[in-house]
């Protein structure tokens, strides 16, 4: 592996890799010495176009917990969008002299560009509606941990379909393991045409809850409503909003997920915020273990040898 | 890659013979096992080391904790593999400072090995000491590392293949020394 560009192009295999090999990455984290020396000498560069906190600490982290030096560079979300800021995006990552480069961009298609003009590794961190990679594998690691296996599950996802790349990657990545997955919002927030991935599309959340092995809560995206998509936050609140009246229509040992940061009282309750079983916290400590994993795989070996084969 | 059997260095009483010896010695080294515990480097490392753990144990009545490790993360030669080595789990659920701790490997070559090794124990407390165990020395070094309990030793030239296979793992307990058929 080269580059993770996304979710729809991996093989099941090489999920299964990859979460095969954050199991160990997670053991390190729980030591006193939070530290292993194997990707001494690399240098990761985070290149962040949006605003993040979560998703960039956790890779910094995880850059420093395999002793790889970081080096962060945030640009100012407004000032570049597309075109040929990208391709100078590109010059500035090579002569930072990167091995692995972990990009966040608001344009769809923005990590496959880059990947094509420098020598280090991709990893997509996010690239506008499209796909948030790293995001679904902690995702899917966090819920392999307990359930033990994907295959078969079933898994609602529920909130602004239409803006998620959360929501995409984790549809790829779920369905091509095995999961029943279920789209739940408003009609406004289901992008035409997603039935044609392989899942159920409703806006009838209580509806498709009763079996419910996973409820993952995407986050309203506030910034992203001001276009009449929505009638009020509190009508989405009543329609959509996971309180725990409707945790309980979903199986006794049904898992709570979301990606955070959290609007509390819009798309989750306070109680089932802090509900058994929601496991926001276990994904957050998860995403260091995951991007762990994908450092390793992408930094070590010959890849040339590899895509050979 | 074709192989020749050149000989076999140790059977299955041999390799029985060779444990219990190095169970004796590090019993007598430490003058009893009351801080000892057992590390071993994974793969073929595990079972042995909870093979000597049972031989102390028939001896001095005591059972030593037993860990196991795995190094992979700690190796010099990521950056020059053409695949991806897995990554087992690393199992120590004692705390191994102020320990005598007695890495178990099944053969010593290079040393480098044992050089992760000691850098991933390194990383998890202080021990009092760490002593090595090795069932095969073939010789070879490259680092200035020696073992404290040796099974055999191997005069090897570089060219040939120690091939030591662990019921547990292998099926079969046997070591054998092999070369190929062709150059």
């Amino acid at each position: 592996m080269k580059h993770l560009l996304d979710l729809q192009n991996l093989a099941p295999d090489e999920i299964n890799t990859i979460l095969d090999n954050a199991v160990p990455m997670k053991q390190i984290l729980n030591r006193e010495i939070k530290k292993v020396p194997t990707l001494r000498g690399k240098t990761v560069v985070t290149l962040f176009y949006e605003p993040s906190t979560r998703t960039k600490t956790s890779f910094e982290l995880a850059a420093k917990y395999l002793s790889a030096d970081t080096v962060s560079i945030s640009a100012p979300s407004s000032s570049v969008v597309k075109g040929e800021s990208l391709i100078d995006t590109a010059h500035t990552i090579k002569a930072a002299g990167a091995d692995v480069v972990v990009l966040r961009h608001p344009a769809a298609g923005a990590p496959y560009l880059i990947s094509r003009r420098v020598d280090a590794s991709v990893i997509n961190a996010g690239d506008g509606m499209h796909e948030h990679p790293s995001q679904a594998l902690l995702d899917i690691f966090t819920i392999k941990e307990i359930k033990g296996s994907i295959a078969g599950l079933k898994v609602v996802i529920v909130g602004d379909i239409l803006h998620s790349r959360v929501a995409r990657s984790n549809v790829w990545g779920l369905s091509k393991l095995g999961a029943e997955v279920h789209l739940v919002g408003p009609a406004t927030l289901l992008p035409p045409g997603i039935e044609n991935l392989g899942v159920q599309v409703s806006s009838d959340l209580d509806a498709v809850l009763p079996g419910a092995d996973v409820i993952y809560v995407l986050r309203l995206q506030l910034e992203r409503q001001n276009q009449g998509l929505l009638p009020s936050l509190q009508e989405y609140a009543s329609l959509y909003g996971i309180n725990s009246r409707r945790v309980e229509l979903a199986q006794d040992d049904v898992l709570i997920m979301h990606p955070g940061p959290l609007n509390r009282g819009v798309e989750i309750s306070n109680e089932v915020a802090e509900h058994p079983n929601a496991v926001i916290n276990q994904q957050v400590t998860n995403g260091v273990a995951v991007r762990m994993a994908l450092l390793y795989l992408l930094s070590v070996g010959d890849v040339s040898n590899e895509t050979a084969n | 890659m074709e192989l020749r059997t050149k000989a076999e260095i140790l059977d299955q009483v041999g390799i029985r013979r060779a444990l219990t010896r190095i169970a004796h010695e590090i019993i007598e080294r430490n003058k009893g096992v009351t801080n000892v515990a057992l590390i071993g480097i994974r793969r073929r490392g595990v079972p042995l080391s909870i093979r000597l753990a049972e031989r102390i144990k028939q001896i001095e009545g005591i059972e030593v904790p037993v860990g196991f490790l795995d190094i992979t993360l700690y190796r010099d030669d990521l950056t020059r593999l053409d695949y991806h080595p897995h990554i087992y789990r690393t199992e120590v659920n004692f705390s191994v400072t102020d320990k005598i701790i007695v890495l178990v490997d099944d053969v010593i070559y290079t040393g480098r090995t044992v050089r992760a090794a000691m850098d991933a124990i390194m990383d998890l407390g202080r021990p009092k000491a760490i002593q090595l165990a090795a069932l095969i020395d073939r010789g070879h070094r490259e680092l200035p590392i020696r073992a404290d309990y040796i099974g055999k030793n191997v005069p090897t030239s570089k060219k040939e293949i120690i091939s030591l296979r662990i019921k547990e793992i292998d099926g079969e307990d046997s070591v054998l020394i092999q070369e190929p058929l062709r150059e």
